[in-house]
């Protein structure tokens, strides 16, 4: 049985864990008007962007790197482990960054010719641009975190999209089962919110574009819902099993009961139109947590307020639950915070677990106009007072990625 | 013997030696293996380029070849050849119940659009609005899915219908280190019955030869092998185009249906040495002490990337050793990155298969190995950082 007692949130509410449930709790949205690039030329202005940290004008690798140190921070103190000698694994969900366009920039301003990408190699072979380097490689992110946390071994950044940081969390869970370790540092995290990737996402028709009212825009399960918002956070956890924590009177804040994945073989971006990949994912970790679909008692949405996905969410989850469903307490936090991508996993597995220890569904705001086709109990603009002992807690993913962590508040 | 050791049985690798596990054996076991380089294209830096590929024998439809990149399709390739020589391509079963983790970088961006904005930004202060004024207009909105890490696993459950789970790991070598580490472990806890695990790298793509050359790792004079590139212009490191993927299973799943297996993984360690701390050599002897390495010549199949402190530290914690006759295989391949681990993986297999070592890929600093090769090391130091090894044994 693996524990959890150790938990750490930012996201663009605020950072810790207490600002940020207060925020949720109290139907506040943390989406606002791009500030951080131009948006000439955009068709979505508006973000989840976490602007008040000094990173936030660093680039994506930067940014990506202090949410994770602070979510992180926040775990480890919470867990009362040693803050620089955690002594267990790293599991890192990041998104795939690359050199910086503004560092791109410079170094080919500073070239002897300029006739393109041979010469901006020629000017990054001169430059000894080391900062620059290491936002290349893939594995900085996390080496770093290892040195500063003192984690274990070789650490892990791993992406599986959407789904990322509930694959964080499953690997950290999968290596405490194996005996590999008696703890793990799990973590999502995301600052990758750059023009670019605004761009990308905006060209695959993903991102809603009603700027006019940012806080309004997330609307998950609404029938006017039109897209998701791009966001950041970061969100991690320190996973123990149940006998360690107990052995060292550490506080249990949740269990992970079990985990499961299905992937999905239909499309790059769409999932099978019958949904058997999510209800596979879902029924995975049902089975895995030895619980049956009865037992679930709230389920925290994947939701991200695109058309597909919340159509697809109810379908997988109706087929799994049957009519229970319409009566079964599902919020999507990214109503609130917006779609923190590689870190929503983490991120929402920690709201998920605080629903539990207090006692309050956070709502699904901005839900104005129901989807006739969506029936369902999503808690609707005000948080709900419940008392709740076990989660489902969806992620998935482009690539096909489809992850479902079950948690309960207490050990069986 | 446990009905849970790891046993491979199906590979597939490319490299510009060519395609298939034969073809690699047999240029690899050449009187001189010579390897295959093109100095020109992307001057003055060598790379070992992809042979001709018919993308179309593992992947038939244009469609979905259309949705990928190099890269993507490379991968994609690989691991097709790996599921067909495990003989599970066309068992949806299987296929469908079958873990994956793959070791993935980024995909390639559009060099066009790139230097389209490189060359508009001489003459504009406006940096910000220039870039969202070309890519919202250039970019073609699918190249996205072709640049993301794990779309080479997403396209290879579309392809190839490999859908039982599906992890992607990023970080350079380290990334195929952990790839292998975990899926052996999965399978050693009977957490996974059956698995594929792979990388591929594309280096015939301005920013991926960028990526190495922000620090100055690559080698800028003619082709060398990776133990004589010290003292030579340039960073040491030499890349190539390859893929290696390999379907592993527990003994007990791959004898109940039949299948016989190339060789086992044996214990994997990885380490996060702290370079700048400490001499690199002794982190190296620390794993080969922890791998508990049997007495008498051991082969290496040495994933040393050419970068001179690493590959430096590689020979020295070899030579302290005593009996490790190294071969390192990237003088011929090149760098291959995420894909330096499994790759080193396979052609160990191979050795342990055919029960004969490689002759020397650099007969001035390898020694010969005479004996048939019971156990054979793997190794990959990264350029940079991080540092895996394993034993590859007869199943």
């Amino acid at each position: 049985m693996v524990a959890v007692t150790g938990m750490g949130v930012v996201t663009s509410l605020g950072q810790g864990r207490e600002d940020n449930w207060n925020a949720l709790i109290s139907g506040r949205s943390g989406i606002h008007p791009i500030t951080r690039f131009p948006v000439d030329h955009l068709a979505t202005t508006i973000a989840g962007t976490v602007d008040f940290l000094p990173a936030s004008n660093r680039g994506a690798s930067a940014l990506t790197f202090e949410l994770a140190h602070l979510a992180a921070a926040e775990a480890v103190g919470q867990s009362g482990f040693p803050d620089s000698d955690f002594a267990g694994p790293l599991f890192l969900a990041a998104p795939p960054v690359e050199l910086d366009w503004h560092h791109r920039l410079s170094l080919y301003a500073g070239a002897q010719k300029h006739h393109g990408n041979k010469d901006l190699i020629e000017a990054a072979r001169t430059a000894h641009a080391l900062e620059f380097f290491e936002e290349s490689q893939f594995a900085t992110i996390a080496d770093r975190l290892a040195e500063t946390f003192g984690t274990r071994g070789l650490p892990i950044t791993l992406s599986t999209a959407c789904a990322s940081g509930a694959t964080a969390i499953q690997l950290g869970i999968e290596a405490i089962r194996r005996g590999e370790c008696d703890r793990a540092l799990a973590i999502g995290a995301d600052g990758s919110a750059t023009a670019e990737a605004l761009i990308r996402f905006s060209l695959l028709s993903a991102l809603t574009t009603q700027n006019e009212f940012p806080e309004k825009a997330s609307r998950p399960f609404s029938k006017d819902r039109s897209g998701f918002v791009l966001a950041e956070g970061a969100g991690a956890l320190v996973l123990e099993s149940l006998e360690s924590a107990r052995a060292r009177g550490a506080e249990i804040l949740g269990i992970m009961r079990g985990c499961g994945e299905k992937a999905d073989d239909f499309h790059r971006t769409r999932s099978k139109p019958d949904g058997s990949p999510a209800i596979g994912a879902v029924r995975a970790a049902l089975s895995d947590a030895g619980m049956s679909e009865d037992e679930v008692e709230y389920v925290n949405a994947h939701g991200t307020s695109t058309p597909e996905n919340d159509k697809m969410e109810h379908l997988s989850l109706s087929t799994v639950f049957g009519e229970r469903i319409k009566n079964l307490p599902i919020s999507s936090n990214k109503s609130m915070i917006g779609h923190t991508l590689s870190a929503a996993g983490a991120v929402e597995a920690v709201f998920s677990l605080m629903t539990m220890r207090e006692g309050v569904i956070p709502p699904t705001i901005n839900y104005d106009t129901p989807d006739p086709a969506i029936e369902l109990d999503v808690v609707p603009n005000r948080k709900r007072e419940a008392q709740v002992s076990t989660v489902l807690s969806n992620s998935f993913g482009f690539g096909g990625q489809n992850t479902c962590l079950v948690m309960a508040r207490e050990p069986v | 013997m446990s009905p849970r050791d790891v046993v491979i049985t199906g590979m597939g690798i490319v490299s510009s030696l060519g395609e298939g596990v034969d073809a690699h054996w047999k240029a690899l076991t050449a009187a001189k293996p010579a390897p295959v380089v093109d100095p020109e294209r992307f001057a003055p830096y060598t790379i070992h380029p992809l042979p001709e590929i018919d993308w179309s024998q593992q992947i038939p439809r244009r469609g979905d070849q259309r949705q990928m990149e190099t890269w993507q399709r490379l991968g994609t390739y690989a691991a097709g050849l790996a599921l067909d020589d495990a003989g599970l391509k066309d068992d949806e079963a299987l296929c469908s119940s079958m873990d994956m983790v793959v070791a993935a970088g980024g995909g390639e961006r559009d060099e066009t659009v790139d230097e389209a904005i490189l060359n508009a930004s001489l003459s504009r202060n406006d940096h910000d609005v220039l870039l969202n004024e070309k890519l919202t207009t250039e970019l073609r909105p699918t190249l996205f899915l072709a640049q993301l890490s794990n779309l080479l696993a997403g396209n290879i459950s579309i392809v190839h219908k490999v859908t039982g789970s599906s992890r992607t790991f990023m970080g350079e070598e380290g990334a195929g280190v952990s790839a292998i580490e975990t899926a052996a472990a999965r399978i050693r806890s009977g957490q996974s019955s059956h698995l594929l695990v792979g990388a591929a790298f594309q280096t015939e793509h301005s920013d991926m030869l960028l990526a190495y050359e922000l620090a100055g790792f690559l080698h800028r004079e003619n082709w060398k092998p990776v133990w004589q590139r010290e003292g030579a212009q340039g960073g040491g490191v030499i890349t190539g185009s390859g893929a290696a993927f390999l379907v592993l299973e527990s003994r007990e799943h791959a004898e109940r249906r039949g299948r016989e297996a190339y060789a086992a993984i044996g214990p994997v360690v990885s380490r996060r040495s702290r370079r700048k701390a400490a001499p690199l050599a002794g982190d190296l002897s620390a794993m080969l002490e922890a791998l508990s390495l049997p007495e008498g010549p051991l082969m290496s199949i040495s994933g040393a990337s050419g970068a001179h402190e690493a590959t430096v530290a590689e020979a020295e914690a070899m030579a302290a050793k005593g009996n490790i006759v190294p071969r390192a295989f990237s003088s011929l391949t090149g760098h291959l990155k995420e894909a330096q681990f499994p790759f080193a993986v396979a052609l160990a297999a191979l050795a342990v298969h055919h029960g004969k070592a490689f002759p020397a890929f650099d007969p001035e600093k390898e020694a010969a190995f005479d004996g048939k090769p019971e156990a054979v090391l793997a190794t990959a130091v990264g350029y940079h950082c991080f540092e895996g090894m394993g034993v590859v044994t007869r199943a």
